[in-house]
């Protein structure tokens, strides 16, 4: 019967090219739908966004002020020991609001500060010069360009280091992306214990090395006399007797002498009774520098801090050479060990504060997926039954374009490594809702032209032919739609956007070129000799 | 075989006065909505947290109740969802990494004995919510804009205007009709006016694709030109439509979460969309014309 008439080689041309587009959204789809991956075949299955296969997405804003005020501290502290080579006496420094506030001795100071300034630190600006007596209060600030340079790479640094930490906590397919001026966007794709990570990703995990103050007396520093240039920080240690966790104040010279940059690894080892303790292995830097402050200072207690507080303080009996060191606590096995992390992956210029968490666990993923899918099918269903109801024969090639619709959406969301999200799936709810749309104008198109009396070749062609721009201009506007709020979205919505575009653009495939192929074919086949529309 | 095409032309335009006080009222309550009652914005825009925990068997309310007190939660508002399953609202959010949830976690495990596990937290800071409504709205002036332009090239400015003024009173009345039923006004339902605005405007341009081709067939005049174009496409707007709004319901009454809240702006939004096509979109072309010709 289908060779009553030779099919011309255009029709050919466009029925091989429906028949490829079934074959590439089965294909794509074959992985998600059986859960098997064939050899030479794709073996993608479709990315679910967070909200359905569960994970946690944080948002989360370093705060470069406190990078700043450190870089500030350091340099302040700097400061300060050079002054005191040059014989330019500051008796308080201190930063204040993102600036150095210097007290110096007296006037006479202010001209060789000035040029020392000038020289030395020419970032810095006195911003403010103030009379205080006979002493002087400096202010100074550091140039506009110098502070965002500052915050930009505490940014890129912090990025940087949750990268690592995630990477390390061995989560699949994670997303760590840079979010306008200090946000930080982390998405953690199927995790299991979201506080763990939290605390891990959050951890600042600055470690220093500072020298015991045993020139000056502890008690007396806490009832308020802190001696310039010295610190106190508190240890926290569980006592033995009680269990209960008691903070003990520990006097230190401000001045950090290693941080934990010179950190090569870390890991957890076991002592006596086998408490877990974490071993330090310098890096080559590190090691020689460890070697001469140790050396430097024999017969002192050096303390061993991390993120403010003192884990411990051990006198240092020898130069220690061979570039290791150890942390011991009170830890668990848990604790040791995600502190290890950390300290491998090295420390945040600031800390974070999280503006947004969205978390979602895998059981409730699972239920929403299974109720949209459900909802996505029976809606489907209804659709397709109606427009066999009402369009009969010609209905039922317009459901199966609509399928190929849906397929190839999905298909090309695998294809394009796109994420489906629970808004997403109302947006391929509504892809079906429309889909039918442009087949509904065309065969209403259909049956007016065929009203007039045109036979059936005419009025099938005009029906296409003259609904064909009514068909763009109103898939246009609704793209124009989809495209702003691709850009206003946050991940759920932009889901949302991408199976709406996608629905949009391959509905003027499906329901234009793949009808009309099938209809030229059936009635070249004389299968449909007349219009029973 | 049946067909939705009446047999005899209705007429649309002629009602237009009947139709535009309508709307107008509808217009003008839906603003009043939004100026004293406003939206019910949930925690995407103002911040806040929830948390979505399910207990293996059920516990006392109370008990649970003094676990918030004893957090700090006061105000927090316990809500059944399911079996023993309740959402804790609350208006604070924590920047600290050891947030609420951790707290609640705690105090849980060491006062109830029920297993439980913690389905879902959003948390959301003030900082957070405080741009989006000026996005969204700009967002939504954006879209405006670009239909405007498109519209204008492809038909005429006044089409455009017809159009545009359509596609601001199907936001307007979704909007009205959103506050009204109290439902939480998140993110989502900015994407669901969003798409609104592109689903409305289709209809619209069908009918307007229509007029031109008429006007080109017969000199009669706009009104009656107008009034037939509606009719021809009747059929077509009223089924879309209905297959559209088949598939969003079912969304409604088998989804869950914010698909539920999507859709029921959707549902609303497209039947909006097709009753302004028919008697608003067109017609305010006619209106546009004698407000000029004075």
């Amino acid at each position: 019967m289908l060779k009553n008439r030779p099919m011309g080689g255009w029709l050919k041309f466009r029925l091989i090219i429906v028949l490829l587009a079934w074959v590439f959204a089965i294909l794509f789809l074959l992985p998600t739908l059986s859960g098997k991956s064939v050899a030479f075949l794709p073996k993608e299955k479709i990315r679910l966004g967070l909200d359905l296969q569960g994970g946690t997405h944080l948002l989360l804003e370093v705060k470069t002020e406190e990078a700043l005020s450190n870089f500030l501290t350091r340099l302040k502290t700097e400061i300060t020991e050079s002054l005191k080579s040059k014989r330019i006496f500051a008796l308080q420094a201190e930063v204040v609001n993102s600036k150095i506030e210097l007290l110096l001795l007296n006037e006479e100071m202010i001209p060789p500060f000035e040029k020392f300034l000038a020289d030395e630190y020419p970032n810095l600006k006195m911003e403010e010069v103030k009379r205080i007596g006979d002493r002087v209060k400096v202010t100074l600030s550091l140039d506009p360009k110098e502070q965002q340079n500052i915050e930009d790479s505490a940014v890129d640094q912090a990025l940087e280091t949750i990268r690592n930490r995630i990477d390390q906590l061995g989560v699949t397919e994670p997303e760590i992306a840079r979010q306008g001026e200090r946000r930080i966007l982390v998405q953690l794709p199927g995790i299991k214990d979201p506080e763990r990570a939290k605390s891990i990703i959050g951890k600042t995990a600055l470690l220093e090395f500072k020298l015991v103050d045993e020139e000056h007396d502890l008690q007396e520093a806490l009832s308020g006399k802190v001696p310039e240039g010295s610190i106190i920080l508190y240890g926290i240690k569980r006592d033995k007797n009680t269990g209960r966790l008691v903070k003990i104040p520990y006097l230190l010279k401000e001045k950090t002498l290693l941080t934990g940059d010179a950190v090569k690894n870390a890991r957890v080892a076991f002592g006596e009774f086998n408490r877990p303790y974490i071993s330090l292995t310098f890096t080559s830097w590190g090691a020689k520098e460890f070697e001469r402050i140790t050396g430097e200072n024999v017969g002192k207690r050096l303390a061993i801090i991390l993120d403010g507080t003192v884990y411990s303080a051990p006198v240092i009996r020898e130069k220690i050479s061979g570039g290791k060191a150890v942390i011991e606590g009170d830890f668990t096995i848990e604790e040791a060990r995600d502190l290890a992390i950390v300290l491998r992956a090295g420390a945040l210029p600031a800390s974070l504060g999280i503006l947004e968490e969205r978390t979602v666990g895998p059981s409730l993923g699972k239920d929403l997926v299974e109720k949209g899918v459900r909802a996505v099918i029976i809606g489907g269903l209804l659709v397709l039954l109606f427009m066999i109801i009402y369009y009969r024969f010609f209905g039922v090639v317009a459901d199966l374009a609509l399928i190929l619709n849906l397929l190839l959406v999905l298909a090309v969301m695998v294809m394009l490594k796109a994420t489906l999200t629970l808004p997403g799936i109302a947006g391929l709810a509504l892809t079906v809702g429309m889909g039918v749309d442009a087949n509904i104008l065309i065969f209403e198109r259909i049956k007016e032209e065929s009203r007039e009396g045109k036979p059936y070749k005419a009025a099938l062609d005009n029906g296409y032919s003259r609904t064909l721009l009514t068909i763009f201009d109103a898939q246009i506007t609704t793209l124009i739609a989809a495209l702003f709020l691709f850009q206003f979205g946050t991940g759920p919505i932009k889901g949302f956007a991408v199976t709406l575009s996608l629905g949009i653009l391959i509905n003027l495939f499906t329901s234009i070129f793949v009808t009309k192929a099938i209809f030229d074919w059936l009635f070249q086949a004389r299968v449909l000799k007349e219009l029973r529309l | 075989m049946f067909t939705l095409r009446p047999s005899k032309e209705i007429d649309f335009v002629g009602k237009k006065t009947i139709a535009l006080t309508i709307s107008l009222v509808f217009v003008f309550l839906s603003i009043l909505l939004l100026i004293i009652k406003g939206p019910n914005y949930g925690i995407d825009f103002i911040g806040g947290t929830i948390i979505d925990i399910r207990f293996e068997k059920d516990i006392p309310l109370d008990s649970l109740r003094m676990v918030l007190d004893s957090i700090g939660l006061k105000d927090a508002i316990i809500q059944p969802s399911g079996k023993n399953e309740y959402l804790i609202r609350t208006k604070a959010s924590s920047e600290a990494l050891k947030g609420i949830r951790q707290a609640l976690e705690g105090k849980l495990v060491e006062t109830l004995k029920e297993k439980f596990e913690i389905r879902q937290v959003e948390m959301v800071g003030p900082k957070v919510g405080k741009d989006l409504k000026s996005k969204g709205l700009k967002a939504m002036a954006f879209v405006l804009i670009g239909l405007l332009i498109y519209i204008s090239w492809r038909f005429e400015f006044r089409f455009a205007v017809g159009a545009i003024l359509a596609l601001i009173h199907d936001v307007l009345i979704t909007l009205g009709a959103f506050i009204f039923s109290g439902r939480e006004f998140n993110l989502p339902i900015v994407a669901a006016l969003l798409t609104i605005l592109g689903y409305s405007i289709n209809d619209t341009i069908v009918v307007y694709d229509r007029i031109r081709e008429n006007m080109k067939k017969t000199e009669a005049n706009l009104e009656r030109i107008i009034n037939r174009s509606i009719n021809e496409t009747l059929s077509r707007t009223i089924l879309t439509s209905f297959t559209t709004v088949i598939a969003v319901l079912m969304l409604l009454f088998f989804g869950e979460g914010v698909v539920k809240d999507l859709s029921f702006t959707l549902t609303i939004g497209i039947i909006v969309g097709t009753y302004s096509s028919i008697y608003i979109a067109s017609p305010i072309v006619i209106l546009f014309e004698k407000v000029k010709r004075k």
